[in-house]
């Protein structure tokens, strides 16, 4: 069976820069696969592709074998998409706010109300569920973001870090809960944290200058005898000719 | 339906905000004293509601823009709009339901227009058909302005210049039937005089006022709005992500 995330050739101009330049990889079912790269490496924009929202310049990405400008759809259905940033409508209610995307997801009645409850049992999100999100702390509307993208219990996660603004405990439940999670679903996740690639991901891909510069497993990146973090400055401090 | 899942979020949107009571209060405000002094509602001693009428379009073309100029834009402003085109719904829908979402409002604040009707048929016997070929009349210069606002909120992430560009190319089609407007290109260009009539929607409502629901003048505002809602999910999908 093919990989639930499939990325072939992507490629991303903007006028004459190129923001992903020609990125392939594939996640299966049961991987977490930590994104990696300096600000304004691409990480962003590879995931803007994957969920559909900018349309590649060449090559193709699909999510449980949709392609996701073909069947935009179709794709969209499968995948659990959090943004950059964690967008949400300020002056929705938690509990709005999740039944809105619910709805869209297509449930009703007591569905509905069972996928909101389970999203925000999953976050913690259960006593807010009556307050304007922009009353909120930041980490409490990242997790509003989070539900979101659970909701519909996907196949496919994309988190586009989901673990910043919240504190050292918040960070602890998102990480167990996206290790709760892996067995069932592909997840790709992007962050600064290399801690977090180590605890989470079963492999890592770092990116600069839109191209990927290594793909492996954290413990096969580290070897030999030296830290992720090392790894990650030799790769991605690297002059664009060189690397 | 997806349009009407985001028309609903949409519209208690409005109400969650001070946007749809300062509109309404506006609105109604200055609807009612623009009808019954300058439009000499009482003076006339006629039983219809032609002076009012006659101030809506005008009122229209102001505050619709600024009900429209946020619904983009703002999306833009706090990256929604990247939420609301992952989740799994066609654009089209997206587009269609803000649209409906804003002429619904619209439609509600039409309808608190009522006493205006019960006012008339007090003091007299108006023809309550007029009457309503009016109502539906504003009700669709209301679609149109929306349409052509929804449009350029697309095309920024700045409210200001939204409203700003949806108040000029309002007033373009609200004018372009406008005796000056005409009497000018008849002696130059008498083929776009024809053209500016034609597409004059203030011409098309004072028909409608009069009571005449033609149907040219409904594909008129049909197909004036469909051409401005294709714009708006034109430009949605080419600078979704700018």
């Amino acid at each position: 069976m093919a990989a639930l995330i499939e990325i072939e050739r992507l490629t991303k101009r903007f006028g004459a820069f190129t923001a992903v330049d020609d990125v392939s990889f594939s996640v299966d079912r049961g991987e977490v696969v930590g994104f990696l790269g300096p600000n304004g490496a691409g990480k962003s924009t590879t995931m803007k592709m994957l969920a559909g929202f900018v349309t590649p310049t060449a090559g193709t990405a699909r999510i449980c074998g949709q392609d996701v400008v073909d069947h935009p759809v179709a794709a969209k259905r499968s995948l659990g998409y959090l943004p950059e940033g964690a967008p949400t409508y300020p002056e929705m209610t938690v509990s709005a706010f999740l039944g809105f995307a619910a709805r869209i997801r297509g449930y009703r009645g007591a569905d509905l109300a069972a996928r909101v409850d389970g999203a925000m049992d999953l976050t913690q999100l259960d006593g807010v569920r009556l307050q304007p999100i922009e009353t909120l702390s930041k980490g409490f509307k990242r997790r509003v973001g989070l539900a979101q993208s659970l909701l519909h219990d996907p196949p496919v996660l994309v988190l586009d870090e989901p673990t910043d603004g919240l504190d050292p405990n918040q960070k602890h439940e998102v990480r167990a809960l996206i290790r709760r999670m892996a067995p069932e679903k592909a997840i790709l996740i992007s962050t600064h944290i290399l801690e977090e690639v180590e605890a989470v991901c079963t492999r890592a891909i770092i990116i600069a200058h839109g191209r990927v510069l290594a793909d492996a497993t954290p413990k096969a990146l580290e070897q030999p005898g030296r830290t992720l973090e090392q790894v990650f400055r030799d790769l991605t401090t690297k002059p664009l000719e060189a690397a | 339906m997806g349009a009407l899942i985001v028309a609903r979020r949409e519209l208690a949107g409005y109400f969650a905000t001070p946007v749809a009571y300062v509109f309404i209060v506006i609105f109604l405000m200055m609807a009612g004293a623009l009808t019954f002094t300058l439009g000499g509602f009482f003076a006339r001693g006629q039983a219809d509601l032609g002076p009012f009428f006659t101030f809506v379009p005008w009122l229209f073309l102001f505050l619709v823009p600024a009900l429209t100029m946020r619904l983009w834009a703002e999306e833009r402003r706090l990256g929604t709009i990247e939420l609301l085109l992952t989740l799994p719904l066609p654009q089209w829908q997206a587009v269609v339901g803000k649209f409906l979402a804003a002429w619904a409002f619209c439609a509600i604040a039409l309808l608190l227009t009522f006493p205006l009707v019960l006012t008339v048929n007090y003091l007299g016997s108006p023809d309550n058909g007029v009457i309503a070929a009016g109502y539906v009349g504003c009700l669709l210069v209301a679609g149109a302005y929306l349409a052509v606002g929804a449009a350029m909120s697309a095309m920024t992430k700045n409210q200001v210049i939204a409203f700003v560009l949806a108040v000029a190319v309002c007033f373009l089609f609200a004018a372009a039937g406008s005796p000056i407007v005409t009497e000018f290109l008849s002696q130059r260009i008498p083929l776009l005089a024809e053209v500016a009539r034609g597409l004059s929607i203030t011409e098309r409502f004072n028909s409608l006022t009069r009571g005449v629901i033609a149907l040219r003048d409904l594909v008129f505002f049909l197909s004036f709005m469909g051409f401005f809602l294709f714009v708006n999910a034109v430009v949605i999908d080419h600078r979704k992500a700018d």
